[in-house]
């Protein structure tokens, strides 16, 4: 193993985020996906905004079917029918990526934009060898190569993500889950892409692979200086891997915000709830975030997305749509609690 | 690990082995589960057609020591069972002098031939089809299309043969209406006689085609819908891979598994069901000769027969058992 990282939020790291200079690898602005139905559209993401920086994590959190998958989806342009891009701009490099059609989205794909896929046990291809599958991704973009130069390639990724060599010529189903995940992320970065997506990245995997997956990641971050997407419901996981913090509730950014700000002080009433609800094992304490209903994707209220299970809802938030603003420096929240 | 270990090899044949020894005890047993055997049969029908047979007790026991029937079952199957592994099939009944083998042998090429290049090309249109069908790159009127070729499938083997004989035999007079090869040929690997065989083969083979490329079609289409779901379609994708490379080596490959399994389990049923085929375009193979054999209750001719067919049939599948290994790089992987 060489990922011998240390768990450290950024703040104990001192302050390396600075406000302001920073340069935006992603920047999502006003995205709408919607899925068409025969009775109304489904609103999956609307008008969603953030930006992810040169060498950051930005964790992406929210409960299922919140649109954290279908943001990361769009943003890979692999959202499929019925659904689609309605709307907004996803700027990669500052080149947008909505209007590209099929043949530069696919030049762009694993060579600016690569994936650690939600399932890791079935996200390898069952009849292909581990080393054909990397060095398919790797001649797809930058043509044939010769076999000696890519095995010597392959195998210092493996190093890099502490795989042993003798995985080269297996296959898939002889690999455990844990050291799939890591030929997933050993695949991600082969090409060196300006921004990765992990979606769920250790969903499927017991706490102590989590944590080996978890330290590869920060590794790999710290080493190549990549830009993340880090999209997980797991609130300790994001705690511990995260630059900042991205809160989405139906469909909506509600909050974002640098992750050491958010667990002391969360501004909206959604991310305190969801941060009062992480179990503790000193104290068992009743779930908050039950009260209330989502509303119909299809038809939602005017006002604020958050109305129908807000403890803090007043008259404004049934009429007025808070917009997502920054109350503090690099502190943005939607919620008129703070006009 | 990951290819043909000889565990495998070893397994396999021995399951081949296993199959046809099965299979000749239950051809050797089926007959002979019945009261009274063939000679007493032949006697009783003599005797019914003219009134009295002289001495028929002494013939039927002079025929029963010449056929071995009077010695007890054990050594009656043991000496069966030598004479299976010897290819020694007997003489045929309805064709004396003939001996079975050597008309089973003679049939053999054709149906083997016929059916082998029929089921090929069935088993590759037919999965192409189903995957295309399944594919949402597909381009709308091929999509469209497929379903109309694919309702030629409820039309059975025959019923097709008739039609194709009618309009390509007689009423287009492009191909021969019947048998296996033009007269006056010499046989060999001349380039008339192969064209002549060609000839009479397209008619039997696009019946078979068309009847049979329908079951392909519609478990592929099942297995690329399941496929299309997976977490490494998805991976395939984001890895920015040709839209081709994803359909074949993703999409297709993951999906025929399957399909290969019931291409073996199907081949001993596709014999079967050729018989009419050949019947109808009096092909010279195994089914039409089968057919001959019932219609004139020629015993030993069929067990031959039904011989032979267990022995290609096991022997196909354990050709596609040992092929299995490199389209499945997971079937001999052994959980220890």
């Amino acid at each position: 193993m060489t990922a011998q990282v240390e768990y450290r939020t950024p703040a104990q790291k001192g302050g390396k985020m600075q406000h302001g200079n920073r340069e935006a690898v992603l920047d999502v602005r006003n995205l709408k996906v919607y899925y068409s139905t025969p009775t109304g559209d489904v609103r999956a993401v609307d008008d969603v905004s953030f930006k992810v920086y040169q060498g950051e994590i930005l964790g992406l959190v929210g409960e299922s079917g919140c649109g954290k998958t279908t943001t990361a989806m769009a943003i890979l342009r692999m959202v499929q029918p019925p659904g689609g891009i309605v709307g907004g701009q996803i700027l990669l490099d500052e080149t947008d990526l909505v209007p590209m059609n099929e043949r530069e989205l696919r030049n762009i794909r694993w060579s600016s934009l690569a994936l650690i896929p939600q399932g890791a046990m079935n996200s390898l291809n069952p009849i292909m060898r581990i080393s054909d599958q990397i060095r398919e991704a790797i001649e797809t973009h930058e043509g044939k190569q010769k076999e000696k130069k890519i095995r010597e390639r392959i195998l210092n990724l493996f190093t890099l993500v502490g795989l042993p060599s003798r995985i080269y010529d297996m296959y898939p189903h002889e690999l455990s889950g844990g050291m799939k995940q890591r030929v997933c992320i050993a695949m991600a970065i082969v090409l060196n892409p300006s921004l990765i997506i992990a979606d769920e990245p250790t969903s499927a995997l017991d706490v102590v692979v989590q944590r080996v997956v978890g330290q590869t990641l920060l590794d790999v971050k710290n080493r190549l200086g990549v830009s993340m997407i880090l999209i997980g419901h797991d609130m300790g996981l994001q705690a511990q891997l995260v630059d900042r913090l991205a809160v989405m509730y139906a469909g909506h950014m509600v909050e974002v915000s640098p992750v050491g700000t958010i667990f002391k002080e969360p501004l909206h009433p959604y991310t305190q709830l969801l941060i009062e609800s992480i179990p503790s094992i000193k104290e068992r304490k009743p779930l908050k975030l039950t009260e209330g209903i989502t509303h119909d994707l299809r038809n939602p209220p005017p006002g604020c997305i958050f109305q129908a299970r807000c403890p803090k809802v007043m008259d404004v938030c049934r009429s007025v749509k808070p917009p997502l603003e920054e109350i503090k420096p690099d502190h943005y929240v939607a919620c008129h609690l703070y006009d | 690990m990951g290819g043909i270990t000889w565990n495998y090899v070893l397994k396999r044949v021995g399951m081949w082995f296993l199959t046809i020894w099965l299979g000749t005890t239950i051809i050797f047993l089926i007959p002979r589960l019945a009261p009274g055997d063939p000679v007493a049969g032949v006697i009783s029908r003599m005797t019914a057609q003219s009134g009295y047979v002289e001495n028929s007790a002494e013939i039927i026991n002079a025929w029963r020591a010449r056929f071995g029937l009077d010695e007890p079952l054990p050594v009656q199957y043991l000496r069966y069972v030598g004479n299976s592994l010897r290819f020694d099939l007997g003489y045929s009944l309805a064709n004396f002098p003939s001996r079975v083998e050597d008309m089973v042998i003679q049939a053999l090429p054709w149906t083997v031939g016929l059916l082998l290049v029929a089921v090929l090309i069935s088993f590759l249109i037919g999965n192409t089809i189903g995957a295309l069908m399944a594919w949402e790159r597909t381009p709308g009127w091929i999509r469209n299309l497929l379903p109309v070729s694919l309702t030629f499938t409820s039309i059975p083997f025959f019923m097709l043969g008739i039609l194709l004989i009618y309009v390509f035999a007689f009423g287009l007079r492009w191909l021969p209406a019947s048998g296996s090869v033009g007269r006056g040929l010499t046989q060999g690997f001349n380039w008339p006689y192969i064209v002549s065989v060609a000839n009479h083969a397209i008619l039997p083979a696009t019946a078979i085609v068309i009847a049979s490329m329908g079951f392909w079609a519609l478990g592929m289409r099942g297995m690329m819908i399941t496929t299309a779901g997976e977490d490494y379609m998805i991976l395939a994708q984001a890895k920015g891979l040709t839209p081709s490379r994803i359909f074949w080596l993703y999409g297709v490959r993951n999906s025929i598994l399957p399909q290969v399994t019931a291409l073996a389990l199907s081949l001993g049923g596709i014999v079967g069901g050729a018989v009419l085929v050949e019947y109808i375009f009096a092909y010279p193979g195994v089914g039409y000769l089968l057919y001959q054999g019932i219609v004139t209750s020629d015993y030993t001719l069929i067990q031959g027969i039904v011989f032979m067919l267990v022995f290609t049939t096991a022997t196909l599948v354990l050709i596609l058992d040992l092929i299995y290994p490199l389209i499945d790089p997971r079937i001999t992987f052994e959980r220890g």
